[in-house]
């Protein structure tokens, strides 16, 4: 059966889409994803449309379903390198990728996901900044 | 008054029909000098309606035109079905509503990618589904 290859990298898991997705392949990567997350403890995946010529309302649903199976599976996801005219009919189209994050390329995608690792490591201590903050203003 | 130019038609029956189908949309898209944009949309809207086909009717037929309007020229795509048919078109148009498990944005959201959007369905015999898209709309 044909299957997206998945790279890791680091803490990183790679998927770069090359082809238009059918149906059967892109439930299959939502599922070898999840696997990957749990076996390799990824903390981010990464996902390469930069080839899509189109993303339908059943393919913004896979991407925000990896997006949100992996921050359950404690990873944070990235799309990049979508296409102008994809993001014009996605709009249009009515779809929000909620789940995801989006980057314009493999590098800004990189960097945001490093970032995001970061803050979840620090996270605690600045959300108890920020609830001080609230009391002294009250 | 609307000239035919070509047509072409595809039979929908399975998943691994849907990505040829919008090759063939875009092969005709292209070949009138229809921008990208308006291209992402229309051959968006046809799998968005070709995939509801699939997913409510078990499949049907799909026919592409090439047609012109004076100087204007666009591709008209229309889905046929022997589907079960849709009891309220009004509510299936609404964005949101699903009977499957979907997000309920295809039909509404492919309306709104293309120029004109028709639908007629009874039901027990099928729904049919029109649309058009402008070269320069």
């Amino acid at each position: 059966m044909d299957r997206i290859p998945i790279l890791r990298m680091g803490n990183f898991l790679l998927v770069t889409i090359q082809i238009d997705l059918y149906d059967r392949l892109a439930i299959n990567l939502e599922t070898d994803l999840v696997n990957m997350v749990n076996k390799t403890q990824a903390k981010g995946v990464l996902i390469d449309i930069s080839a899509l010529s189109i993303v339908d309302s059943f393919m913004g649903r896979i991407l925000g379903n990896i997006g949100n199976m992996a921050r359950i599976m404690d990873a944070e996801t990235v799309v990049v390198g979508m296409q102008p005219a994809v993001a014009i009919t996605l709009v249009e189209l009515g779809l929000e990728l909620k789940g995801v994050h989006t980057a314009l390329n493999v590098v800004k995608g990189m960097e945001l996901l490093r970032n995001k690792i970061k803050d979840l490591d620090t996270g605690e201590e600045e959300e108890e900044e920020i609830a001080t903050n609230e009391d002294s203003t009250e | 008054m609307r000239i035919v130019l070509n047509k072409d038609s595809m039979n929908i029956e399975k998943e691994q029909d849907v990505v040829p189908f919008r090759n063939r949309v875009k092969e005709y898209a292209v070949k009138i000098g229809m921008s990208v944009v308006n291209q992402t949309k229309l051959i968006t809207a046809a799998s968005e309606l070709a995939r509801n086909m699939l997913k409510y009717a078990g499949g049907g037929i799909t026919k592409i035109e090439v047609i012109s309007e004076g100087r204007n020229s666009g591709i008209r795509l229309i889905f046929e079905d022997k589907g079960p048919g849709i009891s309220d078109i009004a509510l299936a148009m609404k964005d949101g509503f699903s009977t499957g498990k979907s997000l309920g944005i295809g039909l509404p959201g492919a309306k709104r990618l293309v120029n004109e959007f028709e639908i007629k369905s009874s039901v027990g015999e099928g729904t049919t589904v029109s649309i058009i898209k402008w070269k320069n709309g």
